[in-house]
């Protein structure tokens, strides 16, 4: 054997058979609003919401090593933009979201040059400081509700779609459209450049340093990508909700508890964790959901039994048992077709 | 002549920002951990306060004599039985059990003791008041101020006068060589989490005392102290009593001008002064 | 040959897939003076490591005064009366050079040493007992290092690389101390690149190359070819 009896290659026929399948359920989700009923689409939209929110907080604490508890400054942040833009600016609904996100990034570059002094677990709270710091302020704009919040006018939620089961049909779109489109910038942008530079910081911070990869502004871009998209779910969080006050808006449970939740318990540091993770949390609330706090707090345990026993989380027992990858980022080494034959 | 009254009242506000931070601070500096939960065990001291108080009848002070020990053998526990498992070079697994931690002692505390606001009786301290100068400070205020700097000496005696302080620094210092002069590392993290809950325990019944409380103040209370510990500088316990009364004293300013703006001046002072003197105010100089 | 007081049987070590010891076997006996010698990545810090088992091991690798210690935490490791002199000194910075000395007798194992035994054998360290101990010269440090190991009063001390990065000077004075330090039927372990002062303080060599111990017997006799042959591997 010499070395061009070997390849090195990221797909692997698990990743082909995974990236059919996955055009195939998207092909049948895209039609859901054929098969399923007005509460299922609901659910689904939420779940769809749900997984974006992980998926970008993955990105960050996974890759980037930003553990932040406060990323419910952004989505609240993006809902009060909607709310805004549209009440004040006259804006479209999808005008609003796509400007949402644009100031989103655009607040979150002073926000990150602040908190970026902090180191590990202070950033953390660092961004929950800044979470705060949101809520009191929104809380004080008293043309958007004040304290007690403000709900969207009837004419633009009319404005998406005349009937009511258009808006439904149109949200749920922008839902799902919405994670496909997270999931696979995350996907696309941890096989770049900037994304492999991530993943060597991870691995060691200090050996990636000396290798010239700028540690800081890798970081600040993923932070404020993350920013911006996360302002992006968030108005589409409110359109759907029709109301906001600035206790849900940027509630630390709903926001960051839960998708912290997904992540660990689906895997962190990986694509496929968090789809698995919102699954399950998905599962586990229309399940136990009677339960109310006991719900919690069996999620919390389920969480810290989840870092302390298997800290890859469910994805991490299936990969290691299984290699398999079904977002291919890994080099794999195989021997060459030609050369199967010894 | 009414703003110096809003200094004073911020300053010994301050002193029960400083006891909400001593322990945050303690078990950084002993271990590097950032404890999420903080702030709801800091509010859970509140609820076994409450508890002892009604049921036996006790005077929230008198409470501390069973509260403080109860509540630093469950850090203890906690510590061994959980927390040093996730120690090590990676930050996320004790941030995310600490935050695991924090929504369970949350939602148990309201399956407990519901989400009603409640407040210990503390009778004719709450409303007593000494009168100098022209100026009418409260009692209990001041007690809370006092207690502050009564813990933060207690600590600093201990840190830097008994052989538990010096196994702490120690310990801090290179954990794996420590090992070599016989201190179990388990075992002196777990003694350090129990002081520091110990110190909890003090925080949450003066809290209880002052203002009423629920389930959900937990977060508040942690970055009110995390506010603190980065004011004064990470590892000096008497900087951050100084952290302490900036915040405390900020607070009130804002509160002055706005009702609303009482938090969010808090905040803004945090910010600027992370801003300015990233390091804090008083940062530690190591030799 | 009585029961030594520590043996290695077999003796693997692993950095996590990289493995440093291979099978090593190794005596001790009571009030015995060892040379630990060979070149850099050779496993002597490995070795020491593994003794005072900041590196696990199984139970039945290390056996010391009868009992297999090899899977016991490193502070029990300590109580029972091994002292380790790490390489780079690895004071508590933190601590006063006096508290460093104190921590180390915090074991509370009785015997000879104590700090006015300790202030006797390096009288500089009294000058300066109250300075924080990085603010000590190198050898300065190393005493206070070898203060902190004695204040445990062990049965065993190991001594990893304890001229590294002093002044010949020094080294001198620190070797010329030795003999008054282990005289009192204390056990010693010497790693130590400068060949000629480790065979000088001890009577018996272990010669480690790649993990593995390439050459064993008595310092006083030994050949200086053969050692090059162990310490370097060549033909």
């Amino acid at each position: 054997m010499n070395l061009s009896d070997f390849h090195v290659t990221r797909t692997s026929p698990a990743a082909r058979i995974a990236a059919l399948l996955g055009a195939l359920i998207l092909i049948v989700l895209i039609a859901a609003p054929w098969w399923a009923g007005r509460a299922d689409m609901r659910l689904m939209g939420e779940l769809f919401l749900y997984l974006a929110l992980a998926s970008l907080w993955n990105l960050m604490a996974g890759y980037a090593g930003l553990v932040s508890v406060g990323q419910q400054a952004y989505v609240g942040f993006g809902g009060y933009m909607l709310f805004a833009l549209t009440i004040f600016g006259g804006l479209h609904p999808l005008g609003a979201i796509a400007l949402a996100g644009a100031l989103g990034a655009l607040i979150a570059v002073p926000v990150a040059l602040l908190i970026f002094r902090l180191r590990g677990a202070y950033f953390a709270i660092g961004t929950w400081v800044i979470a705060e710091v949101f809520r009191l302020s929104f809380a004080q704009v008293s043309a958007l509700g004040g304290g007690s919040g403000s709900s969207l006018p009837v004419g633009i939620v009319k404005s998406l779609a005349a009937s009511r089961s258009g808006r439904e049909h149109l949200s749920y779109w922008l839902a799902l459209g919405s994670a496909v489109l997270v999931i696979a910038a995350v996907y696309l942008f941890l096989r770049s450049r900037n994304g492999l530079a991530l993943t060597a910081i991870r691995d060691n911070e200090l050996a990636a340093g000396s290798l010239g990869i700028d540690i800081w502004r890798t970081k600040f871009i993923v932070y404020v990508v993350t920013a911006a998209l996360t302002a992006m779910i968030g108005a589409l969080i409110f359109l759907q909700k029709l109301r906001i006050s600035p206790d849900a808006a940027f509630s630390v449970n709903d926001w960051t508890a839960f998708v912290i939740f997904i992540v660990v318990i689906g895997g962190i540091g990986t694509i496929e964790g968090p789809i698995i993770g919102t699954l399950i949390f998905f599962l586990l609330r229309e399940t136990l959901a009677d339960l109310g706090t006991i719900y919690l707090i069996v999620l919390g345990t389920v969480a810290i039994v989840i870092m302390l026993k298997a800290p890859t989380g469910l994805w991490g027992l299936i990969r290691s048992r299984f290699d398999i990858e079904l977002f291919p980022l890994r080099f794999r080494v195989k021997p060459s077709p030609q050369s199967t034959k010894g | 002549m009414e703003w110096v009254n809003v200094v004073v009242q911020g300053t010994l506000l301050g002193g029960l920002y400083a006891l909400f931070a001593a322990g945050l601070s303690l078990i950084f500096g002993v271990m590097r951990l950032v404890n999420i939960a903080h702030g709801d065990l800091i509010v859970l001291g509140a609820y076994l306060g409450l508890s002892v108080t009604t049921v036996l009848g006790l005077h929230p002070l008198l409470a501390l004599i069973l509260v403080v020990p109860v509540m630093a053998g469950f850090g203890y526990v906690l510590q061994r039985g959980i927390l040093n498992q996730t120690l090590g070079k990676d930050i996320l697994p004790p941030l995310l059990v600490t935050f695991g931690l924090s929504v369970i002692i949350q939602n148990t505390l309201l399956e407990t003791y519901s989400a009603d606001p409640q407040k210990m009786n503390a009778g004719a301290l709450e409303t007593a008041s000494v009168s100098a100068a022209g100026l009418s400070v409260g009692l209990l205020p001041l007690l809370t101020f006092g207690t502050a700097i009564a813990v933060i000496a207690t600590l600093q005696w201990i840190f830097y006068r008994t052989a538990l302080g010096r196994a702490f620094r120690a310990t801090s210092d290179n954990p794996e060589i420590a090992q070599l002069m016989g201190l179990n590392r388990r075992h002196i993290f777990g003694l350090a989490m129990a002081l520091a809950l110990g110190v909890t325990a003090i925080a949450g019944i003066m809290l209880g005392i002052r203002t009423s409380f629920d389930p959900s103040i937990g977060g508040g209370r942690l970055i009110f102290g995390f506010e603190a510990v980065i004011i004064g500088g990470l590892g000096n316990l008497w900087g951050t009593l100084a952290g302490g009364v900036i915040l405390g004293v900020a607070q009130t300013i804002g509160a002055k001008i706005d009702p609303g703006w009482q938090l969010l001046a808090g905040h803004l002072a945090f910010l600027v002064i992370l801003a300015l003197r990233p390091n804090g105010l008083f940062p530690r100089i190591d030799g | 040959m009585p029961d030594p007081l520590l043996s290695l049987c077999g003796l693997d070590a692993f950095y996590g897939d990289f493995q440093a010891l291979y099978g090593v076997d190794l005596q001790v006996a009571q009030g015995e003076v060892l040379a630990i010698i060979g070149a850099n990545g050779a496993g002597k810090t490995t070795l020491m490591r593994s003794i005072s088992s900041l590196t696990r091991n199984r139970a039945e690798m290390v056996r010391y005064r009868g009992e297999d210690i090899g899977a016991l935490r490193a502070d029990e490791v300590a109580a029972r009366g091994i002292a380790l002199v790490p390489e780079g000194r690895q004071l508590f910075p933190s601590l006063s050079v006096e508290e460093n000395l104190i921590i180390g007798g915090q074991i509370g194992r009785k015997g000879p040493w104590s700090l006015p035994a300790i202030y006797t054998l390096f009288p500089i360290l009294q000058e300066r007992r109250h300075q924080q101990s990085t603010s000590l010269s190198g050898g300065q440090q190393q005493m206070v290092a070898i203060g902190r190991a004695l204040m445990a009063n062990p049965d065993l001390i190991l001594f990893d690389e304890i001229s590294l990065g002093l002044a010949p000077i020094i080294i001198k004075d620190i070797y010329a101390a030795l003999p008054g330090i282990i005289g009192e039927g204390m056990s010693a372990l010497i790693v130590e690149q400068d060949i000629t002062k480790a065979l000088a303080v001890s009577s018996r060599f272990y010669c480690l190359q790649e993990g593995r111990v390439s050459l064993e017997g008595a310092s006083a006799t030994v050949a200086r070819e053969e050692i090059s042959r162990a310490y370097f591997g060549v033909a």
